[in-house]
């Protein structure tokens, strides 16, 4: 029986920044099968888990001086919240993996602390017809574990309720930033390529001037509706993303104006002002699918009408900006 | 999360009153606290807060509750290879999330 440490290790930590920034995000596995933690013995708790790293070391590092059974299942590297949603952490799954481990054989109670985020993906009912294990729905955080326990596995409103603070979304960002790497790197490349074109067919000295200044602008709004939308989310007026999204996007577009109407003419500037504006609002947009309290049905719904204005207001504005410097 | 609240009346959840025998299961997994048990009954005390997670409806003995059912990710992304693959006519593709 493998014994996991509750202190993390120094490449525990490195592994975490490595997920957490995307690096290695799909090979971070732990093998599926049942653990121990301290000392357990027959009448311990068992708690169940996914096979993500990072949620299986979160979970460990609350455990420090009790003695429990950790069953981890195979979500094939994702954590409890996404496999119960995509139903690789199911009833079926965890019945599986206790049969697997013989936990019949290991323990004397019939009980499983399932965590409640996974609650989408399991029935705790049909749980016990499965494999002859009630679930117990434990708390929502890793942190609340011990509490729970040592309450009489009962949680309060507190520990049942899902929180996005400042850090949780801060969180994310690495993984935002570098699922953008690739496209972004793409778009700004071809936009400096064809800010050299004018009537005069090519010239370099445009690719520094408007290649340059169409760069910062979107560097600028990609910072706004990816990295400031996720940050100030509860501050920004308005509860559709895409709204949220551009309402930053028309900051950077006023500063776009303010700064690089002497420079490229106005035709330019506002296609640039519009392309700020769409690429704000629809990274804005794609936050939805990292926060935990968006509907299917309501990000549906906004991204009907975001999408389309995204969509219009990017064409134009690059139209727009190639035809500056025909215009001025 | 209070002060995080999404579009009004744009969830889909629906609640059997007559099917519940206020077991209290959905009270207990919503994330969004959207459920309380008064009288042995359960009563949807927040409806905007619903994210269309599902776990009530999981979880419901008695199949009481309705959510959504098109839970794939909830991300825009999938909902973008959604609507692609309807014009493409080809499996969506995965959301990476
Ligand atoms: S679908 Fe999820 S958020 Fe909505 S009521 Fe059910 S458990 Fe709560
Ligand atoms: S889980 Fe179903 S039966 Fe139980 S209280 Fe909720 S609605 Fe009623």
């Amino acid at each position: 029986m493998p014994q996991v440490d509750t202190i993390l290790s120094r490449s525990d930590h490195i592994g975490t920044i490595g997920a957490r920034s995307g690096i290695q995000r799909d090979t971070y596995s732990i093998t599926p099968g049942l653990y121990c933690v301290g000392r357990p013995t027959g009448d311990s708790p068992v708690l169940v888990t996914a096979n993500y790293k990072l949620t299986f070391d979160a979970l460990r590092s609350e455990l420090g001086g009790v003695d429990v059974w950790i069953l981890v299942v195979d979500t094939r590297g994702i954590n409890v919240w996404c496999a119960a949603g995509k139903g690789t952490f199911s009833t079926e799954e965890i019945a599986y993996q206790v049969r697997r481990a013989g936990l019949m054989e290991v323990v004397n109670h019939r009980e499983l602390i399932l965590p409640q985020c996974g609650a989408p993906g399991v029935s705790a009912l049909n749980l016990k017809t499965a494999c002859g294990f009630k679930g117990t729905f434990g708390p929502i955080r890793a942190t609340d574990i011990k509490c729970f326990l040592a309450s009489g596995k009962t949680a309060d409103e507190i520990m049942r309720s899902v929180t996005f603070n400042l850090l949780e979304r801060a969180a994310l960002i690495p993984l935002e930033i570098f699922l953008l790497l690739k496209p972004f790197a793409l778009t700004l490349v071809c936009l400096v390529l064809f800010s050299g074109f004018g009537p005069d067919i090519y010239s370099l000295d445009r690719v520094l001037l408007r290649g340059g200044s169409i760069a910062l602008v979107t560097i600028m709004s990609v910072l706004a509706g990816a990295v400031l939308v996720a940050l100030l989310l509860p501050w920004i007026p308005g509860r559709q993303f895409w709204l949220k999204g551009l309402l930053l996007g028309i900051l950077v577009a006023v500063f776009t104006v303010l700064r690089f109407l002497p420079f490229v003419g106005w035709t330019a500037v506002i296609g640039m002002a519009l392309w700020a504006m769409s690429v704000s609002s629809f990274l804005a947009m794609n936050f939805t699918g990292s926060t935990p309290y968006t509907s299917l049905s309501g990000v549906e719904m906004e991204m009907r009408k975001g999408l389309a204005i995204q969509i219009v207001s990017a064409l134009l504005g690059l139209f727009c900006w190639l035809a500056g410097p025909f215009f001025l | 999360m209070q002060e995080f609240r999404y579009i009004e009346g744009a969830a889909i959840l629906k609640l059997d009153k007559t099917a519940c025998i206020g077991c209290g299961m959905c009270e207990i997994v919503c994330p969004h606290r959207v459920f309380k048990c008064i009288e042995n009954k359960a009563t949807i005390v927040d409806y905007d807060a619903c994210m269309e997670c599902g776990a009530c409806a999981r979880n419901c003995p008695t199949g009481a509750i309705f959510v959504n059912p098109d839970n794939g990710c909830g991300c825009a992304r999938y909902i973008l290879n959604s609507w692609l693959a309807k014009v493409t006519g080809k499996k969506p593709a995965e959301c990476g999330c």
